[in-house]
């Protein structure tokens, strides 16, 4: 293991909640608030971590697995994720299948979480969660086959974000573009940020992620809420891979490139969720086959 | 100048699945609008590049597809009152997926076809402009406001102004400016019979003109 991705690895593991807190500090900026310290994502982490869990009767030893499940497979998923032009601590061909699946691993044990409750409530946030998470599934993994076959560097998330630089970008811009937009989109459903689902709402029928993981508390509700930073993490770096074509080979100068990519990425989220109402439940499919349909027409473009 | 043309290609592929994927009359009109324009760069960017006869036709076709048509169609669409594509025959999602499907057929197509030895070896051009003309005969096979089945010949008319210009390097001027001047009548008289329409039957639904008896 190269020591820069050692480096990144630990770093993304410090810096994840941050974007939280930048994307809360954008919200507040722009609606003329004051609002909540940079860091307080970590307060909360801190905070609930020094607290008590309570579980209720009706919930069995999967209950208590979900969050631990949850937090581990993204810490494993984080370890295959490039940053910068540096490679990932672990690479191997197809490992973006790997990082997928892992994502899919971490679903999996909050849903099953949220199901085991017994709360109706949680059962249909978890429904929701599903069934969206299917449909961005396409087009995230499409749009990785695309780039991968637009840098051809090869078949690893490493080899291939590795490979994007800026005669990529002059030799198939159209198609990359397109699968970074899909990305996007990707981004903000399995975030559960706001054209999707609305973070900042508790109790309302239409939420997703958040109706799921009421019943966590203490470290359980830490580890859901680290979880979440570093699933946002995951999925931006690979969207800051493809959209900061910075490979000058100088590990500070790249390093730097892509974590002010993470920033604005986080920003641009902020400016987003100002702008934006959430979407109608009907019409957040419709949006993510869009997504597909764009990693779709990358993949084509770039096929020929 | 490959690259550039390349991108207006994929950008008008970009602007099809979005008219597939939207059911609000003023967004297809617009969406229309802006392939008009970037149908209306690509002689400035061909092989031939700036000369008079490509910069007075890249003007008219701006000109019309950019601002004429829109505005037509915009009027027609406050005479008859309405807003939304309600219940098309085939639904946004679908539409979309089908879309994807002609994109793969024409892509197939566009490799096939036995072209002159003369075509330019820009590779999206061929495909792309297959693709928008199934795409514009899809949306008007496949909705129901006349609005809407004016906005698919639009789009088939790009995808064919397109294709003339990846086969065939000098079309004389006249003939492009003729068939400019009729895809303009047949916008007219048809912004002229959706008003009509709208007058006489208090809706645009073109499915229920099938049911008149003379």
């Amino acid at each position: 293991m190269r020591i820069e991705s050692a480096v990144h690895f630990a770093a993304a593991l410090v810096f994840a909640p941050l974007l939280l807190g930048i994307i809360n500090r954008t919200k507040a900026f722009v609606a003329g608030r004051t609002g909540q310290p940079l860091l307080q994502p970590y307060f909360d982490i801190v905070k609930l971590l020094r607290k008590g869990a309570v579980y209720s009767r009706t919930t069995t030893w999967i209950f208590r697995l979900g969050p631990a499940l949850g937090l581990a497979a993204l810490t494993l998923a984080l370890a295959f994720v490039p940053f910068g032009g540096a490679p990932a601590p672990f690479a191997f061909d197809g490992d973006f299948l790997l990082v997928v699946y892992l994502l899919a691993v971490a679903r999996f044990g909050i849903v099953a979480a949220a199901l085991d409750t017994g709360s109706s409530f949680e059962g249909m946030g978890a429904s929701r969660e599903v069934q969206f998470s299917a449909l961005a599934e396409p087009a995230l993994l499409l749009g990785i086959i695309a780039v991968a076959r637009g840098a051809h560097g090869g078949f690893s998330l490493s080899a291939c974000l590795g490979a994007i630089d800026g005669q990529a970008w002059a030799a198939f811009g159209p198609a990359l573009a397109l699968a970074a937009v899909a990305w996007l989109i990707v981004f903000l459903a399995e975030n559960a940020r706001i054209p999707v689902d609305d973070p900042t709402t508790h109790l309302e029928l239409t939420m997703i992620h958040e109706v799921m993981v009421l019943d966590h508390s203490g470290p359980d509700l830490a580890y859901v809420l680290y979880g979440a930073a570093l699933k946002m993490w995951v999925l931006g770096a690979l969207l800051a891979g493809v959209l900061v074509p910075v490979r000058t080979g100088m590990w500070a100068v790249d390093s730097a490139a892509a974590a002010a990519g993470m920033v604005l990425l986080a920003v641009l989220v902020g400016a987003i969720e100002s702008s934006m109402a959430r979407l109608r439940l009907v019409r957040v499919p419709q949006l993510l086959v869009a997504a597909s349909a764009l990693s779709v027409l990358a993949l084509i473009l770039l096929m020929r | 100048m490959h690259g550039v043309t390349d991108g207006i290609m994929a950008a008008m592929l970009v602007l099809n699945l979005a008219l597939l994927g939207t059911s609000r009359l003023t967004f297809c009109i617009r969406l229309v609008a802006v392939q008009g324009v970037l149908v209306g760069l690509l002689p400035l960017v061909s092989p031939s590049g700036m000369t008079l006869r490509t910069v007075v036709l890249a003007a008219a076709v701006i000109a019309l597809k950019g601002a004429v048509f829109p505005r037509l169609l915009s009027n027609a669409m406050r005479g008859a009152d309405v807003r939304r594509e309600v219940e098309p025959y085939v639904g946004s999602g679908l539409s979309l997926l089908l879309g994807l499907a002609l994109l793969g057929i024409s892509f197939w197509l566009g490799a096939k076809l036995p072209l002159p030895a003369a075509a330019p070896e820009v590779a999206l051009v061929v495909p792309g402009a297959i693709c928008t003309i199934l795409i514009g005969l899809f949306v008007i096979v496949s909705r129901k406001k006349a609005i809407t089945q004016v906005v698919g010949y639009l789009v088939l008319e790009n995808g064919i102004a397109a294709f003339g210009l990846a086969i065939v390097q000098d079309v004389p001027l006249l003939i492009e400016l003729g068939i400019l001047l009729d895809v303009f009548v047949a916008v007219f008289v048809m912004a002229i019979m959706i008003y009509h329409i709208s007058q006489e039957f208090d809706h645009i639904d073109a499915d229920r003109l099938s049911a008149l008896k003379g």
